[in-house]
């Protein structure tokens, strides 16, 4: 493995589209159930528990076989409902891929449009990464570009933003380890927590007519 | 099973077909793709009426096709269908989480997925408009997205801007300096900004203009049927 390839890959400088997402923060800040840094703390606890671990486990999953990218979709497709966070992951799996061919080989199996946690283990291992460090780069992506999208939509303290990732990256590594230990699990036995608030949040701000946000 | 995935509208919820068969879509053309032509500028500078304005001056002649970058929602988009200038099927619109000049110059893909989206459903295209969101001077799109670059600026904004240059005014493939007709309400002189603009340009050419007086946007449509010509002509001769 690469130290500085996985810092490679889980930079958010990467051209791959994840500056127009929110990670489903817009719509709470409007639901006025993110005001501050409290909020946002609160906020990336539970998506690293729940859509940060389920990404950590895919990740890990398809790097780890990439051969099985066509099931390991199908199954983020199943513990994905809201079909607006279906189209988001698509789009930004997409765009990761475009990134990632232009960087590695990447394997043919993961189609044009995967789901992003697909995607991303997919380039890990055309990097020569292992599933772990896949999980740990989807960890870190799942709360880093959530974060960046607080500072921009809330003019919160970057420095104050930046304390409250760095308290969050020991959960990062935990939550990685824990979806990393599965990548060898059978589909349906992989991680599928929910946060139903982030499903009906992301179908209530695909409508409206004014957002900063793709998602 | 692998389930395949394919093509989607913008509308449509992507799936996954667990049994797809055969492929219903056509083969993507092999043909050469489409002049890509960017057009930025500050927010109110008339990039929209612009494209506007190109789209009826030469939606007739060139297969054309727009992607707009809204800073939020699709309201540049939903103008140009409104003023029924273009298909829907030919506008497509990029959402860029508050940042309009990342994506058109640091993160492409989005508005790179777009333009292939769209050769890809309505075939072979001799031209794409990618229009910025509104910014500010030093907003320039990426080699990698466009061929060409417009830079618009408006004589409201005050006589000195080319002067100010910015990579926006300095570097753009064409200068058009719009809304020319407010020139003697604000107080802007015309030959100061040609004198400062050929100053800071060097040999790009400027074009002033009044969407308000010339609907058809004359200057820079016949600059963008000049590329069209001398791409044939490439073509040709190899």
């Amino acid at each position: 493995m690469s130290l500085a390839t996985l810092l490679l890959l889980a930079d958010g400088r990467l051209p791959s589209g994840g500056h127009a997402h929110s990670g489903g923060l817009e719509p709470q800040i409007s639901a006025g159930r993110v005001r501050d840094v409290t909020g946002l703390e609160g906020f990336l606890h539970g998506k690293l528990a729940t859509s940060g671990l389920v990404a950590a486990a895919f990740a890990a999953a398809t790097c780890a076989d990439v051969r099985r990218c066509g099931e390991l979709d199908a199954g983020m497709d199943a513990r994905t409902p809201s079909p607006a966070l279906r189209k988001a992951s698509r789009a930004q799996g997409r765009a990761l891929l475009r990134a990632g061919r232009a960087m590695w080989p990447v394997s043919p199996h993961t189609g044009r449009e995967p789901h992003q946690p697909v995607a991303l283990g997919a380039l890990a291992a055309a990097a020569g990464l292992q599933p772990l460090e896949a999980a740990v780069a989807a960890a870190h992506g799942v709360t880093t570009g959530t974060a960046s999208a607080g500072v921009r939509l809330l003019g919160l303290d970057p420095y104050a933003v930046h304390a409250l990732l760095a308290r969050l990256a020991p959960v990062c590594d935990r939550i990685a380890a824990q979806a990393a230990d599965r990548c060898g699990d059978a589909v349906d036995d992989l991680p599928a927590a929910g946060a139903p608030l982030l499903d009906i949040g992301a179908e209530h701000h695909a409508t409206w007519e004014v957002r900063l946000f793709a998602s | 099973m692998h389930p395949e995935l394919h093509e989607h509208g913008p509308e449509e919820v992507p799936h996954t077909h667990p049994d797809p068969g055969v492929d219903p879509h056509e083969p993507l053309h092999a043909g050469p793709r489409a002049l890509r032509i960017g057009i930025g500028g500050p927010v109110g500078s008339g990039k929209t009426a612009l494209v506007a304005a190109l789209c009826r001056a030469l939606g007739e002649e060139l297969r054309l096709a727009v992607v707009t970058n809204d800073i939020y929602t699709t309201e540049d988009a939903d103008f140009l269908l409104r003023n029924g200038v273009l298909p829907a099927e030919r506008i497509r619109a990029v959402e860029t989480g508050c940042c309009p000049h990342t994506a058109i110059r640091d993160d492409i893909s989005a508005n790179l997925d777009a333009v292939e989206d769209l050769e890809a459903t309505l075939g072979p295209l001799d031209l794409v408009l990618v229009e910025s969101g509104g910014d500010n001077l030093t907003a320039t799109f990426s080699k990698g997205l466009i061929d060409q670059q417009i830079f618009v600026v408006d004589v409201s904004g005050g006589d000195k801007v080319p002067r100010k240059g910015g990579p926006g005014v300095t570097t753009a493939d064409l200068l058009v300096i719009n809304k020319t007709d407010l020139a003697p309400m604000v107080g802007a002189d015309l030959a100061v900004m040609d004198r400062d603009a050929k100053a800071r340009r060097h040999e790009l050419p400027t074009v002033f203009l009044s969407l308000a007086e010339d609907k058809a946007a004359t200057p820079v449509a016949d600059w963008i049927r000049g590329l069209i010509a001398a791409r044939t002509d490439a073509a040709v001769v190899s």
